[in-house]
């Protein structure tokens, strides 16, 4: 689960680290007063959307008086915002973040993940702060420090005044650049995080060190004991059908193409996708049902797909094990009598029980076309496309 | 001989009065895997499917002589038992249990490395659809009819991909020595490598089928270690060639976030160790066949 950026400063800002003066408003007229109540003669009014590489697509706008802060205000507020990240389609901006402008010094990039390999966590830094990750290993790679914390004791203050020095802070501010590596570390093993990105950390002219952006993602998994995250979520920067499903405990990632996917299993439906493509066609979700493809279920399943209006031919592919496929088929059955399907229906099951399960599906009224193996069932759905 | 688990082994059950622990506990029983007897915190002294249930799994593994158990626990709980399984000294622990939070599972890993090499437990799983050595026992929640005795190894992140696969394997008359669902979480308890060292060194197993996904580093490190220290054949598939980056497919660890975690990474890197790729997943039974036959092994 992501995170808008003031609610990431204020969590980190709990945690010791430094952020600027700012406050989120949600008029113009709010803004107007939130720029006198912050003072100075330079401020930022920065979209709060789910996504990096905001300034570049005119999300942030530096301006010179309180009137300006309005003005800004006003052109972003109801506005989507469409960065490389977001796809054309955008994200909704609904609340805005003014902050006082910082005078930069340098800018450095703070990151802490989880590493995989060494299944640790890993607090990764470089002196090319305002760049991404991505660019910077591209670019810079031999700038980049990494340093993995044992999580048993957590970060030693000596660890974090070594990268602190690695990336060439003056010796009179080490102790507090310290402090926010460790102050970001407690963040993230403290509530469940599993991304915490400052990018840029910044040293100023005034000799602060500031969170000037922030991001956050936390884990799903780990929202029962976190109430006070999970209520943080932002439906609005989510693709509504993806809401809809995650809602009701459905895996579901919405796709560019145009062949509907009801699947059980992750693995077996990214196998589906593939097979897809190769058979020519394009995807239009990834969707998996899970393990158990109960009747309740793939009714869920089928209610969500017809509310995607890419779909032209649906897929259901469905291996059952401990449920037999005369029930899945139950279930199917049952799901078509409640919604209709304009589309044509592409059914493949296997494993336990699959005659029985075709059977059922053959005596019923519905009109579908009957597939074998995965292979035959993406050659079908995708010539089904016409 | 298969891996990991055996005829005898002595299993019990985390977990083993709920719904989900009972359900799956009577699917292994029917099997024919021995089943000693299962734990549920507060509910010992009980008798649940005619079997003992105890308040811990010390006094279990004391009273039944249980080395393997699996876990039905829910996620809040999945760690503490796991640690408390590992502590009572059992060998091997499966964890079916979906969505236990990463930060855990990192715990849990740094609490088994408390113990020496030859009394720490191992761990597979989580959100895994657990082991079989067909004909023998079933420490999982798999459908255990579509398993055909034989020698191929499996060893894969998805459960419906692994089902997909042995079914394929049946169709072709090929049956599996052992097949082990390692989960779809980022932070698992046995990686591809570890695994496929285990069919190296068992002797029932002629090749090894890895069926891997995007995200993570284990794909990748399981062909390094076979290309230097395998003599058996490995065959790979690898889901999610159409996955977008950055997007989580399904499983909490199906994430492209580095170079070498998407499909097409790392089935070039795979095809450098010398592995042999399943094209399509329409293919995992005939590519094993071919595999089979090359190396005059059917």
């Amino acid at each position: 689960m992501d995170i808008h950026e003031y609610q990431a400063k204020k969590i980190l800002s709990d945690f010791g680290v430094k952020i600027p003066t700012g406050g989120i408003v949600y008029s113009p007229e709010n803004a107007e007063n939130k720029a006198r109540e912050i003072g100075g003669s330079k401020w930022v009014v920065k979209a709060q959307v789910h996504s990096g590489a905001r300034g570049k697509a005119g999300g942030i706008i530096i301006c010179n008086s309180p009137l300006e802060v309005a003005d800004a205000t006003d052109k972003l507020l109801g506005k989507k915002l469409i960065t490389n990240q977001t796809g054309p389609e955008g994200k909704i901006i609904n609340r805005i973040y003014i902050e006082e402008a910082t005078d930069i010094k340098h800018e450095l990039y703070l990151g802490l993940v989880f590493d995989r390999s060494s299944e640790s966590i890993m607090v990764v830094a470089s002196t090319e702060g305002g760049m991404s990750v991505e660019e910077i290993s591209k670019e810079k790679p031999e700038t980049i420090i990494r340093s993995k914390i044992e999580v048993a004791v957590g970060i030693q203050q000596f660890q974090a005044r070594e990268i602190a020095f690695g990336l060439g802070i003056e010796s009179k501010l080490i102790s507090r650049a310290a402090n926010t590596i460790i102050g970001c570390y407690k963040a993230f093993s403290e509530l469940d995080a599993t991304m915490v990105e400052v990018n840029p950390l910044v040293v100023s002219h005034q000799d602060e060190i500031l969170a000037l952006d922030c991001k956050m993602s936390f884990d799903n998994n780990a929202m029962f004991r976190r109430d006070e995250i999970a209520e943080l979520r932002d439906k609005t920067q989510e693709n509504s059908n993806e809401v809809y499903a995650s809602d009701r405990g459905m895996n579901y990632v919405s796709l560019d193409g145009n062949i509907g996917n009801i699947i059980n299993g992750a693995g077996l439906a990214m196998a589906s996708m593939d097979m897809i493509k190769l058979a020519g066609g394009e995807p239009a979700n990834f969707l998996d049902v899970g393990g158990g493809a109960t009747p309740e279920k793939i009714v869920k399943a089928f209610k969500l797909i017809s509310m995607d209006t890419k779909v032209k031919v649906i897929l259901v592919n469905i291996f059952a094990g401990i449920n037999r496929c005369d029930w899945v088929a139950e279930g199917i059955v049952q799901a078509l009598s409640k919604i209709e399907i304009k589309h044509p229906l592409v059914i493949r099951l296997a494993g336990t029980n699959v005659e029985k399960g075709n059977e059922i599906l053959k005596k019923s009224n519905i009109n579908y076309i009957e597939a074998s193996t995965l292979e035959d069932a993406a050659n079908k759905a995708v010539k089904a496309l016409g | 001989m298969s891996i990991i688990i055996h005829k005898n082994t002595k299993i019990l059950v985390q977990g083993f009065t709920g719904k989900i622990g009972s359900f799956h506990a009577e699917e292994m029983i029917k099997y024919g895997s021995n089943v000693v007897g299962g734990v549920t915190p507060g509910k010992g002294g009980m008798t649940h499917l005619n079997l003992p249930v105890f308040n811990t799994v010390k006094e279990a593994v004391d009273q039944t002589g249980a080395s393997t158990s699996i876990l039905f626990v829910p996620p809040a709980f999945a760690a503490d038992s796991a640690m408390e399984a590992a502590d009572a000294g059992i060998k091997t622990c499966v964890a079916i249990t979906d969505g236990i939070p990463s930060h855990d599972m990192v715990k849990i890993k740094r609490y088994m490395r408390r113990y020496p090499k030859d009394k720490k437990m191992g761990l597979v799983g989580p959100n895994c659809a657990g082991i079989i050595s067909p004909g023998k026992s079933m420490l999982g929640i798999m459908p255990g009819h579509i398993y055909k005795e034989g020698k191929i190894g499996i060893v894969s992140r998805s459960g419906t991909l692994g089902y997909e696969a042995a079914q394929q394997l049946k169709d072709l008359e090929i049956g599996v020595s052992t097949s082990v669902g390692i989960g779809g979480d980022p932070i698992n308890g046995s990686s591809f490598r570890d695994i496929i060292e285990k069919f190296e060194n068992d002797d029932e197993t002629i090749a090894v089928l890895i069926i891997g996904e995007i995200g993570g580093p284990q794909e990748v490190e399981a062909g390094q270690f076979a290309k230097e220290n395998m003599s058996k054949p490995v065959i790979a598939y690898i889901a999610g060639l159409t996955a977008p980056k950055g997007r989580v497919m399904g499983h909490a660890g199906a994430i492209v976030s580095a170079y070498g975690e998407s499909a097409i990474e790392k089935v070039e890197l795979l095809k450098e160790c010398g592995v042999t790729i399943s094209k399509n997943p329409s293919v995992m039974g005939e590519t094993v066949k071919k595999v089979l036959v090359e190396n005059n092994l059917n």
